[in-house]
């Protein structure tokens, strides 16, 4: 016997089943199917400008900075603000994302790279499929529009939001991604992003900048 | 079995691990930095109970039909180009990702943070066969250097203080400048970083844990807060991921339940950095990921445990909490158990893994003290499996002899009122007069054990019921 | 107190074994607490609740231990125990005990539904607010294990304490952790259970009050014996013979000579 079928085999046996339960697989297809939510926590479930203060508390806490601007006509020069108060190159990655390329990078100074990183890169931006607020949290997805080696390469990594793309809590970007790649569909990788990269394993001392990105800064785009 | 364990010699690690002034300091961090943190972030949610009955539900309904969604996600992970491998013991799951990392051409080989790694022992394997396996957590990188296993199950080198990691990184970092400054920790990160950047660069396979599968789906879910998982699986061509059946749930939303109890147990944060779900290998048009994806299912025994009270076990998130509040795990350290798994959860889930013969101390070394169960976040009532383990040592006369002789003794008279009142009766009297000067012993035959380390208050000297039936004659019946 | 005027509820006192041989004392002030609350008390044969076989794994005797606890406590309105885990036994184990037993389990959960620890029955079943006692001084609590865990007895002595008149109470750091007790691990572990208690007496000496309390002798006994070790001064006892007012009998682990005397502080 296959180790397959000797595990599912183990499995059934252990259970007292034999797999061809009309009422178990009915369940088991129905919960793929419906995915129900659980438990929401309240703290999400607002609105408007509440929603985007909850979101900028909650990914400050996480030790991100955020950002607003009124539209995207103005994420180059906040940018370029950003990577000069922090006395960082004028330099800049991005992948193909069509949001990104429509903004005017060149009224600024910034030198743009184009594609995933090979390692040496110190800047980068992403644009977000969403947020959430409940935690802070960005959420990225994988492909040649934002690449994820940006997401953990550079030294500093930005990203950007639409105010709109900000969600309450998880359960919705899921909707969300169902939308875009259809039920039961997902792209390569979803990376749910809540602050820059750290470790705690020296002396259990919290320190930044483990492997990933030492500062993620958000921008995000209120029109 | 695959590490070699040294769990039948628990008291004996445990005393050195009580004599190592060292061990004694570093262990003193778990409790200053695991369990206020835990205790506030839970304060922060109020929903966080309703979340711990919600994920121990999840867990549960998949563990009931887990062969089915098992066949889900086989399924899923297939057609987003992904291989599935099943692995009935550690030894099988070794052989499968040694042909993986041939067929890979693999001479380096990455690893996330994965204690299914530990548990089947694949960086021995795959060293000798030639490749070479680096692990990129911080904490594991350090033990690797030093060949420790891990003494906590998310803080691999909660035992070690910085000067160690200092010695460490200057005996193998023998490339870099032997003057370099390294006295601050933040100096030892950035140089673990920049060695380890390369090695991320060149490596040709990654291997990563998942903390969850995801049936509806096939995706694997793995959550770091350094970002290593994230670059060992996007750089390699290759991506293995190695998980045990039980990690299975059926959906997003389900993942999204647990997420939410994990970080905040495990480190007392709201969420971890990074939360990654992998859905199989680069897609047409990436620019980036990794093109072939696979991943190894292994039992090792957790079959077996469907159906029995030790179930319940395989709902572990393993986020380290029980270890956390554990007073005999602040005591003696994680090695001192003697395996992959230390603590609380290690004490129920070791015997299964390697036999109760060999791990028989770690159910019996506990107060019971309840602390464990109280913080778990899919409520395991880990106390009451402990004793499912003494219940099963003492079915097979497992149980040292002379507990055996002790508590058979007891159990006689205390089946036996008339008898038991009269035996205690004089044996108080007798304690009761030997220590009626001091009110205490500092000694006492048979004692030994207590006495060594504290004295013995002696009994008031006639029992309760005693004086109560001569107070209260009528009473009496 | 909603009890009916007419007729008292009858106490079965459950008053475990550790205190049957070693402290009658702490029964005596039980009784006392109950019936000044009301209640009258009996005290029917009794050994022990079966805790150190049943966490030694020892199921069979286990079940004949509980077998006769739960006869010979037939009958009362509650039974009552000065001690969380000796309670927390017949309440949340002994149904799990017989769990799989149609015959025993109605009446294992018969009995688990009537049984209490002592000041949580005071207090959350009888509605006593305050008792009548003094007590010139500071104490510290420790909280144990399983009347905290698994019965939610917390505040309820706290509560209790705060109406004995002089009484202040310090709470030590990490009154909820473990004393390091547990039973038979005190003997079986007892090297780890030493580091443990030590770690206790830190917090205990710390809390800086001269007397600590706690609601299970098992623990007072660990904790009175690690403390006269290092020889520190603290002075312990059960909870219950504070809320009695019932302190003529010397401290656990004390000799009455040495109280005659006014010795017990120095050694
Ligand atoms: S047993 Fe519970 S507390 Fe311990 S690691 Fe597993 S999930 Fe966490």
């Amino acid at each position: 016997m296959s180790a397959r079928d000797d595990i599912l085999g183990a499995i059934r046996h252990s259970l007292g089943v034999s797999g061809k339960e009309t009422i178990r697989r009915q369940i088991v297809s129905d919960r793929l199917a419906h995915a129900p939510k659980g438990v929401i926590p309240k703290r999400g479930q607002v609105s408007g400008e509440a929603l985007l203060a909850l979101f900028k508390v909650q990914a400050e806490a996480a030790l991100a900075t955020v950002t607003e601007v009124a539209s995207a006509a103005e994420v180059p020069q906040s940018i370029a603000h950003f990577l000069r108060d922090h006395n960082l190159p004028a330099s800049l990655r991005m992948g193909d994302d069509r949001r990104l390329q429509a903004m005017p990078w060149n009224d600024t100074a910034l030198d743009i790279a184009h594609g995933p990183s090979a390692g040496d890169d110190l800047n980068a931006v992403s644009h977000a499929l969403g947020a959430v607020a409940e935690t802070g949290s960005l959420v990225m997805v994988s492909g040649s529009e934002n690449p994820s080696t940006l997401n953990f390469l550079p030294d500093n990594h930005i990203i950007v939001v639409s105010a709109k793309d900000v969600a309450g809590d998880y359960e919705s970007v899921w909707a969300k991604v169902r939308l875009t790649f259809g039920k039961g569909g997902m792209p390569r990788t979803v990376n749910w992003i809540t602050g820059p990269s750290r470790s705690g394993d020296i002396e259990q001392t919290m320190l930044l900048g483990a492997h990933g990105p030492r500062r993620l800064h958000v921008v995000v785009v209120k029109e | 079995m695959s590490v070699h364990s040294t769990s039948p010699d628990f008291k004996k690690n445990a005393a050195r691990a009580l004599g190592d002034a060292q061990l004694q300091k570093a262990l003193g961090n778990v409790k200053q930095g695991f369990i206020d943190k835990r205790e506030k972030a839970t304060q922060k949610l109020p929903e966080f109970e309703a979340l711990r009955d919600s994920a121990r539900d999840i867990k549960n309904h998949t563990l009931q039909h887990l062969d089915l969604y098992l066949e889900a996600y086989e399924q899923k992970v297939r057609a987003s180009g992904g291989h599935v491998h099943f692995a009935r013991h550690a030894e099988e799951a070794r052989d499968i990702i040694l042909s993986i990392c041939k067929e890979a051409g693999a001479r380096t080989v990455t690893k996330g943070k994965s204690m299914i790694a530990e548990e089947i022992g694949i960086n021995e394997h795959l060293e000798t066969h030639g490749i070479t396996p680096v692990e990129t957590d911080l904490g594991e990188y350090i033990i690797q250097l030093r060949h420790e296993m891990p003494s906590h199950i998310i803080a691999p080198a909660v035992h070690l203080n910085a000067t160690q990691v200092e010695q460490d990184f200057r005996r193998v970092h023998t490339h870099l400048d032997a003057k370099r400054d390294l006295s601050e920790p933040v100096q030892l990160l950035t140089e673990a970083r920049g060695v380890l950047r390369e090695r991320f660069l060149a490596a040709d396979v990654g291997i990563t844990g998942a903390n969850f599968l995801v049936a509806e789906t096939g995706t694997s879910v793995i959550v770091t807060n350094e970002g290593n998982g994230d670059l060992t699986q996007i750089l390699p061509k290759t991506h293995i991921v190695l998980a045990s059946i039980e990690k299975l749930v059926p959906t997003l939303e389900d993942v999204s339940q647990i997420l939410r109890v994990l970080a905040r147990s495990a480190t007392g944060q709201e969420i971890s950095v990074y939360t990654t779900f992998s859905t199989g290998p680069r897609h047409l048009g990436d620019s980036d990921g990794p093109e072939n994806y696979h991943v190894v299912l292994l039992d090792n025994g957790r079959s077996a445990m469907l159906g029995t009270s030790f179930e319940e076990m395989l709902r572990c998130i393993r986020c380290g909490a029980c270890m956390n509040h554990c007073p005999v795990y602040h005591a003696v350290g994680g090695h001192a158990y003697g395996w992959v798994y230390p603590g609380p959860m290690g004490a129920v889930l070791t015997p299964t893994l390697i036999g109760i013969d060999q791990a028989g101390h770690l159910p019996n070394a506990s107060t019971f003290c309840g602390r464990c169960e109280s913080v778990c976040p899919v409520k395991i009532p880990l106390p009451k499996l402990m004793r499912h383990w003494r219940e099963r040592e003492f079915e097979r006369h497992l149980t040292p002899a002379t507990v055996r002789s002790g508590l058979g003794l007891w159990g006689f008279f205390a089946k036996r009122p008339a008898l038991y009142r009269l035996a205690t009766g004089i044996a108080i009297r007798a304690m009761g007069f030997a220590g009626r000067r001091k009110g205490r012993f500092q000694w006492l035959p048979l004692a030994g054990g207590w006495t060594r380390n504290r004295d013995l208050p002696a009994p008031q000297g006639e029992t309760f019921q005693a004086r109560w039936r001569r107070e209260h004659k009528r009473r009496a019946a | 107190m909603k009890q009916d005027r007419a007729r008292k509820p009858r106490i079965g006192l459950f008053v475990t074994c550790v205190v049957d041989l070693m402290r009658p004392s702490v029964g005596f002030a039980a009784v006392k607490l109950l019936e000044n609350a009301g209640c009258t008390v009996e005290v029917p044969e009794q050994t022990c609740c079966g805790q150190p076989t049943y966490n030694s794994g020892d199921r069979a005797t286990t079940r004949s231990i509980a077998e006769r606890t739960i006869t010979e406590f037939r009958g009362y309105d509650y039974v009552v125990a000065p001690s969380g885990s000796c309670a927390a036994m017949i309440k949340a184990h002994y149904p799990e005990l017989f769990a799989d037993d149609p015959n025993w389990l109605p009446r294992a959960n018969e009995l688990a539904a009537r049984t209490f620890e002592l000041t949580s029955f005071l207090v959350d079943v009888l509605g006593v607010t305050r008792v009548d006692a003094t007590f010139d001084g500071a104490v510290t609590y420790h909280d144990s294990c399983s009347g905290l865990r698994e019965l939610g007895v917390r505040s309820q002595p706290r509560k209790l304490l705060a109406s004995v008149e002089g009484l202040t109470l310090v709470e030590m750091e990490e009154s909820d952790v473990c004393c390091g007790f547990g039973g038979t691990f005190a003997v079986k572990y007892s090297e780890i259970s030493g580091a443990i208690v030590e770690a206790k007496a830190k917090h205990v000496v710390a809390a800086g009050a001269p007397t600590l309390l706690a609601g299970d002798l098992g623990c007072l006994l660990n904790m009175a014996g690690k403390l006269s070790r290092d020889g520190e001064p603290v002075r312990v006892r059960h909870v219950a013979e504070i809320l009695a007012g019932m302190t003529d009998d010397p401290p656990i682990g004390v000799a009455k000579e040495a109280q005659r005397t006014g010795k017990e502080a120095a050694r």
